[in-house]
């Protein structure tokens, strides 16, 4: 309990919040690192998992490499990465990146891979173009899971990005291992309550996008009232 | 005119739905396919908009091979009511009718009036216009289904039990319309049904099917019921059941009865 009091002092301390090594500061670091590593994958798991999900070829290659990438010890690649890139930005964000792609590939083809085939079918049956049919039926009828994919996503890169300062480059991580560094236990805790903090800004974010896309994109299911 | 030469269809899983079937379907006509169920009405049937590729034998469209053309642009122009009314469960009943003509270039504010027609049409009211199809029931979904086949006034017709889920009141009203409809639009219609009462009603020209695709009879619904090709046939269309009547003289009236001897009407007084 002394430790927690401690902890809420050190965030609430104007001293620790302001400056280029200060809390927002290094919030925001944070904050950058997770959405880049999330886009960055996205922008290539994406386009994969409609790919896949649209013709479905290719679902086995995606089903094992994604597994095998979840499988992936974040730490060690880290490690690996930094060995070769050196110390910097670049190894952590190949670490956050590799480990945002697996549940963003899955949730983009399982999406599409969920629509009912009639739907599917019945759209090429009216004369709707391959293209068409991906853009217009499976695009938006694959949205919430996919939107589930990267929420997901966000929350495991969120919580991994602490470890970008292991390797020298900022965000919340910094707190956390000087902490550990100067055994300034309060500080540990004030940085993992920060992690949290804006994990579950995440989530209340996603939450409210989820809520969203269920109004504009109905799920095709039966609902209550007209 | 849609003509089926010599067509076969064996599924990948080596299912053979059809053999070797061949039928023309003339222009302005109502061709009706009967058969049981997986006899394969609906293979056939999506050979027409290229949906299902035949493993032999070729569909003709008049002068013209489907096999040769190029599959969107030929199912933009058939209407195709699908057995399960297959809507898009993230548009609107109205966008689902629209789809084809804005496909095909048709501004927004055209084919909204159009589906709205098309809405009174099959009876449905303009009120459902703005629900998504999850919100309407079956026999509901069946006339979007219906209205949205009709919405390009294509020239040909591929209709896929499109009155099964309809109660028989309004499937009634349905048949009428389409009726109707063909005494003043003249399209190629090919109807499925396992109904063959619909079929007597609606068919110019009546197929009876057999497992596999295989004919049992082509004809008009007079041939058949007077002429019956063999026992098969005779069953199916209720020869020997319900549709094998009487005809018994009362005093100076002569009445009809039905297979169990319930009385059904007068014959009209020829003068
Ligand atoms: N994609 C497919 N793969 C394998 N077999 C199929 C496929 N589609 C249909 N079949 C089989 O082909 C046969 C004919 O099917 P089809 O759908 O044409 O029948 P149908 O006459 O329309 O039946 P119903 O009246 O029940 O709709 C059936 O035995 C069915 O199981
Ligand atoms: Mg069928």
């Amino acid at each position: 309990m002394n430790y927690l009091t401690q902890a809420i002092q050190w965030i609430t301390d104007p001293a620790n919040a302001a400056g280029a090594n200060g809390v927002w500061a290094r919030m925001a670091e944070h904050f950058l690192y997770t959405v880049v590593a999330v886009a960055v994958a996205a922008l290539v798991a994406v386009p994969l998992g409609y790919l896949v999900g649209h013709t479905r070829r290719g679902r086995g290659v995606v089903v094992v490499t994604s597994g095998a990438a979840r499988a992936l010890p974040t730490l060690g690649v880290l490690t690996l990465a930094g060995l070769v890139l050196g110390i910097g930005l670049a190894a952590p964000m190949l670490a956050l990146v590799l480990l945002a792609f697996p549940s963003i590939l899955a949730g983009a083809y399982a999406g599409v891979e969920a629509i009912d085939p009639v739907t599917v079918d019945s759209a090429r049956g009216l004369g709707l173009s391959g293209w068409q049919v991906l853009t217009r039926v499976e695009i938006p009828l694959g949205l919430p899971l996919l939107i589930g994919g990267i929420r997901s996503a966000f929350l495991q890169v969120v919580a991994t990005a602490t470890l970008a300062a292991y390797v020298g480059a900022g965000g919340l991580g910094r707190f956390l291992f000087l902490g550990l560094k100067t055994q300034d236990y309060p500080q540990m805790l004030a940085a993992s309550l920060l992690v949290v903090a804006l994990a579950v800004a995440f989530d209340i974010a996603f939450e409210s996008v989820e809520w969203l896309v269920r109004r504009v994109v109905p799920s095709g299911r039966r609902e209550a009232s007209a | 005119m849609i003509e089926f030469r010599s067509v076969g269809k064996t599924y990948p899983d080596g299912t053979i739905a059809v053999a070797d079937f061949s039928l023309i379907a003339p222009s302005g006509r109502t061709t009706v396919l009967v058969g049981s169920s997986g006899c394969g009405k609906t293979t056939l049937l999506r050979m027409v908009n290229r949906m299902v590729s035949p493993t032999s034998g070729s569909v003709w469209i008049d002068d013209l091979d489907v096999a040769t053309t190029d599959p969107v642009a030929l199912r933009r122009r058939i209407g195709y009511v699908m057995q399960n009314a297959g809507l898009l469960p993230h548009r609107k009943v109205i966008d689902n009718i629209a789809t084809v003509p804005r496909l095909t270039g048709v501004s927004k504010a055209a084919a909204h009036v159009r589906a709205l027609e098309l809405m009174d049409l099959v009876g449905l009211d303009r009120a459902m216009a703005g629900r998504y199809p999850g919100q309407l029931s079956g026999g509901q979904q069946q006339r979007v289904g219906v209205a949205r086949g009709l919405a390009a006034d294509p020239n040909i017709l591929l209709m896929d039990e499109p009155f099964g889920a309809v109660d028989p009141i309004v499937r009634a009203e349905l048949q009428q319309e389409l009726l109707r409809l063909q005494r003043e639009l003249h399209k190629t219609i090919l109807f499925i049904t396992h109904d063959i009462s619909e079929a007597l009603l609606l068919g110019d020209q009546i197929v009876i099917l057999r497992r596999g695709a295989d004919i049992a009879q082509a004809g008009s619904g007079l041939e058949i019921i007077a002429r019956p090709a063999d026992e098969f046939v005779a069953e199916f269309v209720g020869l020997g059941g319900e549709r094998q009547l009487d005809i018994r003289r009362v005093g100076d009236v002569e009445i009809v009865l039905d297979g169990s001897g319930r009385p059904l009407g007068q014959v009209s007084a020829r003068s």
